[in-house]
């Protein structure tokens, strides 16, 4: 009997390979006789097409083949879909332009794709991509939410010619205004959360094949759920049999949302093969990267809460203007609704919430999640304005929580989610007193005397992980399901081999899920491998996002192991004569109550497998199972965030020297891997707050196209982190799992800026904008000194 | 990246006569700023002339009162140097400043001179320490030396040797960094030498330059306070995504004051 998995810190499996360069990703892979791909794009933000002269590019040396919008459109190649429909408030679909692989007519952001030059090598690609004559008609762009429904602004498409792709409201707006009215006090406030470039280390990249022989596909891509990538790419974009295209995620780095989707490069690519019938490789340079990747956030809201003199929150409103960019990423249109509005009770027991979402068109870069997706903007609505009328009240920020907090469970919002379980004070508890916030007000002085402004804030989150159930969520608008497989095949000898329909990109699945699967089978993990990331290997999947893995993937694997122990249960009765009742199992041993009779886990799989003395009349050989799992809610993982934070006011630059997480993530599987998740979250959700922030110009241009001028965070910007875990197990998942991957980019931006706004608090400082830049901060100083 | 030839002359005789022959060839120091540029497209030269291989651009030494650097030295050289450490230490840290590891070991004070990036970090010591250019044509006083964004007083065919930079009685350089390159939004190198103090600004302008408002209330009392009032105009300093002219213009005489301070403390 093996000791327990669950709950032990295990070094990662998968490191080894990472950190001696095994790792095999994408750009990793060379085919036979494979070609190389450019892709051509605008350099205008909003532009018509007047016409493309590939002539010199097609003639250029080594070039194969030169594709437009033209030809695809003539091979009836469709446009790529949006997964989540949303019903406006006048009871219409959202609008869905079509979104063209290649460019027809028009281009719409700078970095909108108009060719695809194929090459025998990739500097003769791009020579030749040199040579392509477009010939644009440069129209005016729209490029912030706030103007795109101003009366003039140029119109993406025609069919918005308002730019507006949805309006859309949840909750009981008369109930809100009602509360609002007789209100003794409401706090507003008015901000941008502002936009992200994503940054994974590894650039998108894909290498598709065809094969006349058995008329089939194959992609290698960089995708975080390789299996939708499959379902939408051939039911809906090349109309290909499903069983005809293997699309495999091999190694990825990093995601972060940004490989959610499918791009038009993947599909470019895998139609291109079968016309030149030669795999071709693609793999974003950096510069691509920021032009063409998802990006995430860009809201511009105004929030409204309104208290009763005690603090008691009664009502809270809010109206948001999401910047859709170009045109609908794949999830795009439910992040700023179904992942935004329905987390706006956040840790409260505000009883009437009301938000009205409007999306909008920019010739700007899609928008889609970006980890916490939704859910870091909301946390930013709720966190501030907490904060900013514990002091308006002033009232102790901890105590004005804890009179909002929830506190009996399930509770019901009134933004249509039901929290199922959770303990609040207890995480803010503990996050005080790892803070030291009592000692916060010596160290506050002790910063004065140095000439520092010290601050400190707090950010209570909630997040809801794990979308489901599928029926629910497809009621809400979703095109696709939810659930996540698993299957567990035990091989003779009784090692078993685990797939998985979830994926890791540096989550560390192939350590945790191995924990899960060793734990309940009582094995060495040694004994399980993980296999992720291939449509042709694992049975279904719907991949890798909102921190749904443990929850969902692990879940499916659980019950997998669940029918895998009922089956050896079974050839264990027989191979020990006795009642299958009788069969008592516990990690890895299956035994006869009451005696000391027992077969191990690797007998009764040997027995599967060389069914000599077996139930053949009554049970088929062979120990594999297979399992769906649709959760029936989300998973609601909470926590608590205070930065402490040090502002130089000669510069007004920022130093964070304390970051405290206390988070109640339910049971963790693997401390260590948590922590790294937490860690990880944190930079990114402190990255937003001080540091990240997508630029455009006025005419569309991106402004922070390299690392030169996009901040981002990095280990000397970071304090050492205070991590801690709280339990409460989730109550409708096997594992009590709820997730961790983003908490800690929807906590931190909250608790940086409300820091920032105590420490300038008493010069009448009541807002800052994110990125908290030096010159902002500096400027804000400065106009408060002059009043 | 396009195709060229690539040349790596082993001596400086032998480069300038391949610069010449090729009058398009674009000389090659560590790379740091020309390598990126053709990666991305921007610069496209038929040939490079790499002068790495070049022993007689390389080396420090110390005589008669001067810091002599050879123009191929790394950063990584001059950061490590102990003849820099005892000699001007400011100049070793500002080195090893410079960049991250990879660009020091790679990156060379001639390159950066010449190449002359508005926020660069040497051109504020060159300036900061009235340094001699030595080119392998005549000697160039830093006043001289940087003409504008990008441009030098070098001409075609003109390859810096070596600098020669005065040793003062104390110096320093602050920096305060660009978040995102980590270039210096605005750097400031000062230095009192014998009856002469000098500070000289970094990334606030198309080039570096001297702030002689600061030199001479500092020359009366070199102390953070005497420079304290001193309010530089915005007018024609850089404003871009991470600063504005204003705010450019105020962080001078802050990081100013923090450099004297710097100095006096021998840091």
């Amino acid at each position: 009997m093996n000791a327990p998995l669950i709950g032990q810190s295990i070094k990662r499996k998968e490191d080894y390979r990472f950190l001696t360069g095994g790792g095999q990703f994408t750009d990793d892979v060379t085919l036979a006789g494979q070609a190389h791909a450019c892709f051509l794009r605008s350099p205008h933000a909003h532009a018509r097409i007047r016409g493309i002269d590939t002539t010199r590019a097609r003639a250029a040396a080594g070039v194969v083949a030169v594709f437009t919008g033209d030809d695809l459109a003539r091979a009836k190649v469709g446009g790529l879909p949006c997964g989540w429909l949303i019903t406006g408030t006048d009871g219409q679909p959202m609008k869905e332009p079509p979104h063209p692989p290649l460019a027809q007519g028009k281009v719409r952001y700078v970095g909108d794709h108009v060719a695809v030059v194929i090459a025998e090598t990739l500097n003769q690609a791009r020579d030749a991509a040199e040579l392509i004559e477009v010939d644009y008609e440069s129209l005016p762009a729209v490029v912030q939410a706030a103007d795109a429904r101003k009366p003039g602004a140029p119109a993406v498409h025609d069919a918005a010619p308002d730019n507006t792709c949805y309006v859309w409201a949840l909750g009981d707006k008369a109930a809100v205004d009602r509360a609002f009215a007789s209100a003794g006090h409401v706090t507003t406030l008015e901000f941008i959360n502002n936009r992200l470039i994503p940054n994974a280390i590894e650039p998108r990249a894909a290498v598709a094949s065809y094969s006349r022989a058995d008329d089939a596909y194959t992609l290698y891509v960089t995708t975080q759920n390789p299996h939708v990538e499959r379902l939408l790419m051939t039911a809906f974009v090349l109309g290909l049999p499903e069983h005809k295209v293997r699309v495999i995620a091999p190694d990825v780095g990093g995601g972060f949302g940004s490989k959610i989707y499918l791009y038009a490069e993947e599909t470019v690519l895998t139609w291109a093969s079968r016309q030149i019938n030669r795999p071709i490789k693609w793999t974003a340079e950096r510069s691509e990267s920021f032009l063409s990747d998802a990006h995430g956030r860009d809201h511009v809201t105004r929030a409204e809460l309104a208290l009763d003199k005690s603090g008691k929150f009664l009502a809270m409103r809010v109206t948001t203007t999401a910047n859709m960019g170009a045109y609908l990423s794949t999830f795009a249109s439910c992040i700023p609704t179904i992942l935004y509005a329905t987390l706006l009770a956040g840790q409260y027991t505000t009883p009437a919430i009301y938000c009205e979402v409007t999306a909008v068109f920019t010739n700007t870069t899609p928008v889609d999640a970006y980890r916490g997706a939704g859910r870091p903007e909301a946390t930013y609505v709720v966190e501030r304005l907490v904060e900013t009328a514990a002091r308006e009240l002033k009232m102790d920020r901890a105590d004005i929580r804890r009179r909002n907090f929830i506190k009996e469970f399930p509770y019901q919002t009134p933004v249509a989610l039901l929290y199922d379980t959770g303990d609040y004070d207890a995480t803010l508890t503990e996050a005080i007193k790892l803070a030291d916030v009592a000692g916060f007000e010596a160290r506050r002085k002790e910063a004065e005397k140095r000439g520092k402004l010290r601050g400190l804030g707090y950010s209570t989150y909630i997040e809801a992980c794990g979308i489901a159930p599928s029926n629910v969520a497809g009621a809400l608008g979703a095109r696709a399901g939810l659930y996540e497989a698993g299957e567990i095949r035990v091989h003779p000898t009784g090692s078993v081999t685990v797939f998985t329909g979830s994926h890791a990109h540096g989550q560390g699945h192939e350590t945790t899920f191995a924990q899960v699967v060793a734990d309940r089978l009582g094995m060495s993990i040694e004994n399980v491998d993980i296999v992720h990331g291939d449509t042709g290997r694992i049975l279904f999947g719907m991949g890798t996002y909102g921190s749904r893995s443990i929850a969902v993937g692990g879940t499916a694997i659980m019950k997998a192991a669940d029918k895998i122990i009922a089956k050896g249960r079974k050839i264990a009765a027989h191979l020990l004569e006795a009642a299958e009742t009788d069969i008592e199992y516990e990690r890895g041993i299956f035994k006869v109550a009451g005696t000391d009779r027992k077969k191990t886990f690797a007998e009764v799989a040997f027995a599967a497998y060389v069914p000599h003395n077996y139930p053949l009349d009554k049970l088929e050989p062979g120990l594999n199972e297979s399992a769906f799992y649709d959760p029936t809610n989300f998973t609601f993982p909470a926590g608590s965030h205070i930065c402490e934070l040090e502002i130089d006011p000669d510069t007004g630059q920022t130093r964070i020297v304390n970051f405290t997480a206390v988070d109640d993530f339910g049971k963790v599987i693997n401390p260590m891997i948590v922590e790294g998740q937490v860690h990880g979250g944190l930079a990114q959700g402190i990255g937003q707050a001080l540091l990240e922030g997508c630029a455009y110009d006025k005419d569309g241009q991106l402004l922070t196209g390299t690392y030169m001028d996009y901040a981002m965070p990095r280990a000397d910007d970071l304090p050492f982190f205070k991590v801690a875990t709280r339990e409460t197990p989730c109550t409708h998942n096997p594992l009590g799992v709820k997730g961790c991957g983003e908490a800690g980019a929807i906590g931190a931006p909250a608790a940086v800026i409300n820091a920032i706004v105590d420490a300038l608090g008493p010069l009448g400082v009541r807002d800052v904008e994110m990125p908290a830049t030096p010159e902002r901060v500096w400027r804000l100083i400065q106009s408060a000194n002059k009043k | 990246m396009r195709a060229f030839d690539y040349h790596r002359p082993a001596t400086l005789k032998e480069a300038l006569s391949l610069l010449r022959k090729n009058q398009d060839a674009r000389p090659l120091a560590g790379g740091q700023s020309l390598i990126p540029a053709l990666k991305l497209r921007l610069a496209g030269p038929p040939a490079l002339v790499d002068l790495g291989a070049i022993e007689e651009l390389r080396g420090i030494r110390i005589d008669s009162g001067t810091l002599a650097i050879g123009a191929l030295t790394r950063h990584s050289e001059v950061a490590s140097s102990r003849d820099v450490a005892m000699s001007i230490p400011a100049l070793a840290r500002l080195a090893d400043g410079i960049g991250d590891r990879q660009v020091r070991n790679l990156g060379t004070l001639g390159g950066a001179l010449a190449n002359n990036d508005p926020a660069a970090d040497y051109p504020a010591a060159v300036l900061g320490l009235g340094a001699t250019i030595t080119t392998n044509k005549r000697a160039i006083a830093a006043d001289k030396f940087f003409t504008g964004l990008y441009e030098t007083a070098l001409r075609p065919g003109e390859i810096i040797t070596s600098v020669a930079f005065p040793l003062p009685k104390r110096a320093a350089y602050v920096k305060f960094r660009n978040p995102a390159s980590r270039f210096a939004i605005v750097g400031v190198f000062v230095s009192e030498g014998a009856g002469t103090v000098r500070v000289a600004v970094t990334g606030a302008a198309n080039c570096a330059f001297r702030a002689r408002a600061m030199e001479k209330k500092l020359a009366s009392g070199f102390t953070p306070e005497a420079i304290a009032r001193i309010k530089v105009p915005p007018d024609g300093l850089n404003s871009d995504l991470h600063a504005s002219a204003e705010y450019r213009a105020h962080l001078i005489t802050v990081i100013a004051q923090r450099a004297v301070a710097a100095a006096l403390a021998g840091k």
